[in-house]
């Protein structure tokens, strides 16, 4: 199963590379990870989202838990959470049509267009990895150039 | 407040915690720590090798239950304790590592003895420290020390760069502090207590199966009044070995690959298992599956991590085992829930047990490994401490040695480190000036930390290393005569050194023992001398540590004496 994980941490240098360490001297896998400080500059919140089974996801959330420079450790029902993660294609322009093409799918999914050229176009998309996922798969008979992501940035709805 | 250098805070804050002794080896990054030494009551016990100052401090920890300290210079004086502060946290000791650092401003230029250790010794620390100016130090040995010996104990190091130790502030000795990602104690879940006696009264075959966390908290007293009022045969892991007296009627000894065969036998025959302090480690369990599969287990531990990490628990009561145990002991004598000694399975279980002390076959030979220790056991008091090294010896330690007077034996069970005993025998001798320390050693693990002879004679800390020496490393030779079909590769150690002759040359006593007469005469002599003592007892190299369950097979798959 597919994970998400959100992780109070006291904002310190060396504590990515202790989170990340654990994730991998245990075995684990990180799928994708975003860091930034809160609106309380001592801490830093930790998204990372990952795959495993149940037992394995627990394991995570215990060891992490375990950690001392971790505060709260939380998984996240991904159905009571808005996440979201910015991505920003580069696409190949081969004719003029290209060019519209991508202007129309960039506008389906909700992205934006930028530093458009004759022979290529970017498009920032903020949207769930399943959706970055799909554009990306709409995207790709254009030809990608290249893409960054950012991994994935979470809140858990009030009341939930 | 009062102004002074980062080494004297480090000197002041170690004393409030009651530090009396630091183990350790100084070097151009810890000088202004060990200058000191010259201005205030630490004792300080110089080793020849700081892996040995960590096994040292870990003794200390594990006998008084109070973290050992060690220093250590820079660079190749850190990386040196790695192994010490590896073997610690692999069997939750408390232990402070306190190295030196090349100044602030040097770190990341590769520096002369300049080490990245924080970026080493993380994955095993409980925790890592690196104050970067002079005032951080008095709060961050608070913190380490609460850190080091609350919860699940572990090795905290602490790495002060030259300039921190020499820099002057205004010091604050704290008297709280926030951590406020550190929850070492949770309160045990009384519902789940409850549960659990159900549960084990239900039982048809029920086993208690006491691991280390049951010596690192004490629970003795509670652990055996349990065992009695439920009636209830005791096993133990190895770490766990001697948290219950193993010359009480309802002790089975150590399951696992080296464990007894009678408790190897009942442990898998039982249907419920209350586990106490234990991560259920492969060499424990055998298989997990076939562990888990067959059993309802009950599991006790402080550390909610370890819940569900091995195994499958249908019960769990997270916190200090001793306290969960209390709260059982509280509710079965208001219960009044107090079991008979004549159910079938305790009669199956003594069967057993009288079986297997009858019909093990051991060595033929005079000098047999079960007659060698079973010869100690005689001779020494219930409460003399028993250290290991690392090998043959220490599964016939394990085998062949009774623990009578609960938490008297220490080994590095979790990292199997050659060249721990020694040392941490040491360690222990400080902590317990008064008692007996035997170091059961083997040639090959006791050579790898033998100058701490050194350490012993120097600073008259007289412990024993109990030699069962077969010139050999024995357990893998073993291996290869039982899975390598005899090619005998990198195992012989050819009578090099003359033990003898190597502990007088540091000035201990050296004795040979190659029958039981003068095994006895050399074991009385020993405890009667003021010096320290090496007794090298020459046996059989082919002698093999019998029953074994090989790795990745279950505990009913004994390998037994031919």
């Amino acid at each position: 199963m597919w994970a998400i994980l959100s992780i109070l941490v006291e904002n310190k240098p060396g504590i990515l590379f202790k989170v990340t360490h654990l994730f991998r001297s245990r075995n684990f896998n990180i799928d994708s990870i975003s860091v930034g400080v809160t609106d309380n500059p001592e801490y830093s919140k930790m998204t990372i989202t990952t795959y495993g089974d149940e037992k394995q996801i627990d394991q995570i959330v215990k060891q992490l838990d375990k950690m001392i420079d971790t505060v709260e450790v939380k998984q996240l029902d991904e159905h009571k959470t808005v996440y979201r993660e910015l991505s920003i294609f580069k696409i190949k322009v081969s004719n003029a049509n290209d060019s519209m093409e991508i202007n129309k799918l960039a506008n389906a999914y909700g992205g934006k267009v930028h530093d458009v050229r004759k022979d290529s176009i970017m498009v920032e998309l903020t949207a769930t990895p399943d959706q970055i996922r799909a554009f990306e798969e709409l995207a790709r008979p254009f030809g990608i150039i290249d893409v960054a992501r950012t991994g994935v940035a979470a809140l858990q709805r009030s009341g939930s | 407040m009062e102004t002074m250098t980062g080494a004297k805070a480090l000197m002041t804050a170690m004393e409030k915690e009651g530090v009396k002794q630091v183990f350790g080896l100084p070097g151009g990054a810890n000088l202004p720590m060990y200058d000191e030494f010259a201005r205030c009551d630490i004792r300080h016990i110089l080793v020849r090798h700081e892996q040995s100052a960590a096994h040292m401090a870990d003794g200390f920890g594990r006998v008084s239950r109070k973290p050992g300290v060690c220093f250590a210079t820079s660079g190749p004086g850190a990386t040196n304790i790695l192994t010490g502060i590896a073997t610690a946290q692999a069997d939750s000791a408390p232990m402070i590592a306190v190295t030196g650092q090349v100044p602030v401003a040097m770190i990341g230029r590769d520096a002369f003895q300049e080490s990245d250790i924080i970026g080493m010794a993380n994955p095993v620390v409980k925790y890592a420290f690196q104050p970067r100016t002079a005032k951080e130090i008095p709060e961050v040995v608070k913190k380490g020390f609460f850190i080091a010996e609350t919860g699940r104990p572990g090795p905290v190091l602490i790495d002060i760069p030259k300039d921190v130790q020499q820099n002057t502030a205004e010091m604050v000795f704290p008297d709280e502090f926030k951590i406020r990602g550190y929850h070492p104690w949770a309160d045990p879940d009384i519902s789940n207590v409850e549960k659990a006696i159900e549960m084990l009264l239900h039982a048809q075959k029920p086993v208690i199966l006491a691991g280390g966390g049951t010596i690192i908290s004490s629970a003795f007293a509670e652990l055996q009044a349990i065992a009695e009022f439920l009636m209830i045969p005791v096993v133990t892991t190895f770490k766990g070995k001697g948290s219950f007296p193993e010359t009480h009627p309802l002790s089975l000894g150590p399951i696992g690959m080296h464990g007894h065969a009678e408790a190897n036998r009942i442990m898998s025959e039982a249907d419920c298992v209350l586990a106490i302090g234990t991560r259920f480690s492969d060499r424990s369990v055998g298989t997990f599956e076939a562990f888990e599969k067959r059993l309802k287990i009950i599991h006790m531990d402080v550390d909610p991590a370890e819940i569900g990490k091995n195994q499958t628990t249908q019960i769990a009561v997270v916190g200090d085992v001793r306290a969960s145990l209390r709260i059982m002991v509280k509710m079965l004598m208001q219960k009044a829930l107090k079991k008979s000694e004549e159910t079938p399975w305790l009669k199956h279980v003594r069967e057993t047990k009288d079986y297997w002390k009858q019909n093990l076959k051991l060595h033929p030979g005079e000098m047999g490994a079960a007659k060698i220790l079973r010869k100690l056991r005689e001779l020494l008091p219930p409460e003399s401490i028993i250290t290991t090294e690392v090998g043959q010896h220490q599964m016939w330690a394990s085998l062949f040695y009774d623990v009578i007077q609960p938490g008297t034996f220490f080994s590095s069970t979790g990292l199997g480190t050659m060249g721990w005993g020694f040392p941490a025998a040491i360690g222990a001798k400080v902590a317990k000036p008064d008692v007996p320390v035997v170091d059961i050693a083997g040639d090959g693990s006791f050579s790898m930390t033998e100058n701490s002879l050194a350490t012993a004679v120097l600073e008259d800390i007289p412990v024993i290393v109990f030699l069962l020496n077969n010139f050999t490393l024995g357990m893998v030779a073993q291996w290869q005569r039982t899975f390598y079909d005899r090619r005998m590769i990198g195992v012989d150690q050819g009578k090099c050194p003359d033990y003898v002759k190597l502990a007088e040359s540091y000035g201990a006593q050296g004795l040979r023992a190659q029958s039981m007469d003068e095994l006895d005469k050399a074991i009385k002599t020993a405890l009667s001398s003021d010096v320290a003592t090496v007794i090298d007892i020459p046996i059989d190299p082919e002698e093999d540590v019998l029953p074994f369950v090989a790795p990745g097979t279950s505990l009913s798959d004994m390998i037994l004496p031919s």
